[in-house]
């Protein structure tokens, strides 16, 4: 009797835990870039997220439909976040009204340098890291691909580090994959792949580096196809899971032959 | 009267507003709404017991697509 290990029990009894909660989906989402809260809400079930992204702006009285309807309606996670803040003041801020307004100490915290960029700025996202978890915020900063930022935003008492991949929208993929499996091998804490996903191949290759999960927006929101890239991103999580818990063959300079060199058998030299 | 400021917009309201009054003039369905009153969190439950002194700087905030 050959046992047969079921789809279902080798990507359904892995969560994501951070900061003791489990999420069943290794897929972070976020709802920027969206046409439409219609195609939004239908790209976030294909991607089977449990946990999304939201920012806080000012009350326009003239919107209409929520994206926390859409969550709601779903029983998806809300994940505000501090984005467009660029000191640790307006992140700290940023943080206790979206505490207040959604009723959730979980953050994603952003605290960028400059619009061009939108790279983090270590020094303020240290500070306001360390300043929120003292207030009893579970954060989660956006950080640089740089091992030795992650080690102190853990310090701090994140609950979670979740570096770049490249810049914010770029979808250049990860560009020092170096560094993030550098920052996976010290982390005691969950490694989250945020930003520069550009294709399901990224994704992929997040979790083949022992990522814990990915967070990516635009590579589903702004794709010409949504909902089938979203289904995309799913499998591709999936799948970069599973080959880092199944243990990659090694890298050789030559090539080694599958077949067995035994038992070959012997053709008479010119004789054919 | 007094002049606050909401959300940028400056505006007049009359003598004795609350942040609850403020609010209301924005939005009829306040859930999922935060508010900050000169740079400090102003809880639900002290919108209707919280005045606003002329002068006074509103942020009126709730969630949005992004990220």
């Amino acid at each position: 009797m050959v046992e047969v290990l079921a789809e279902s029990a080798l990507t359904h009894d892995d969560p994501l835990i951070i900061a003791g909660r489990s999420l069943g989906s290794r897929l972070v989402m976020g709802t920027g870039g969206a046409p439409n809260l219609a195609l939004l809400e239908q790209a976030l079930l294909a991607s089977g997220t449990e946990l999304t992204t939201v920012a806080m702006r000012r009350v326009d009285p003239r919107a209409s439909g929520s994206v926390l309807d859409v969550l709601q309606r779903h029983g998806i996670g809300v994940l505000p976040n501090t984005a467009g803040c660029f000191t640790a003041g307006e992140a700290v801020l940023t943080a206790r009204l979206a505490r207040e307004a959604l009723g959730t100490d979980w953050l994603k915290l952003e605290v960028v340098a400059d619009e061009r960029t939108l790279l983090p700025d270590p020094v303020e996202l240290l500070t306001a890291a360390e300043t929120l978890v003292a207030e009893g915020f579970v954060v989660l900063p956006y950080t640089n691909d740089d091992p030795i930022l992650a080690r102190r935003l853990e310090q701090a008492g994140c609950a979670a580090v979740m570096p770049l991949g490249a810049p914010i929208g770029s979808g250049m993929g990860i560009r020092n994959p170096h560094n993030i499996a550098l920052i996976v091998a010290e982390a005691g804490v969950p490694v989250i792949l945020d930003a520069g996903i550009g294709t399901a191949s990224d994704a992929a290759h997040a979790m083949e580096l022992g990522c814990d999960g990915v967070l990516l927006a635009s590579a589903v929101t702004r794709a010409q196809d949504p909902v089938r890239m979203a289904h995309a991103m799913r499998g591709a999580v999936q799948a970069g899971r599973l080959a880092r818990q199944a243990g990659r063959i090694p890298v050789r300079d030559h090539s080694l032959a599958s077949s067995p060199t035994a038992g070959l058998i012997g053709v008479p030299r010119g004789d054919w | 009267m007094i002049a606050v400021r909401v959300n940028g917009s400056d505006q007049t309201l009359d003598d004795g507003s609350t942040v609850l009054d403020a609010v209301s003039s924005l939005t009829a369905a306040p859930h999922g709404v935060a508010v900050a009153l000169d740079g400090t969190v102003v809880p639900r439950s002290q919108w209707h017991a919280t005045p606003l002194a002329p002068g006074a700087q509103l942020e009126v905030v709730t969630a949005v697509q992004g990220g």
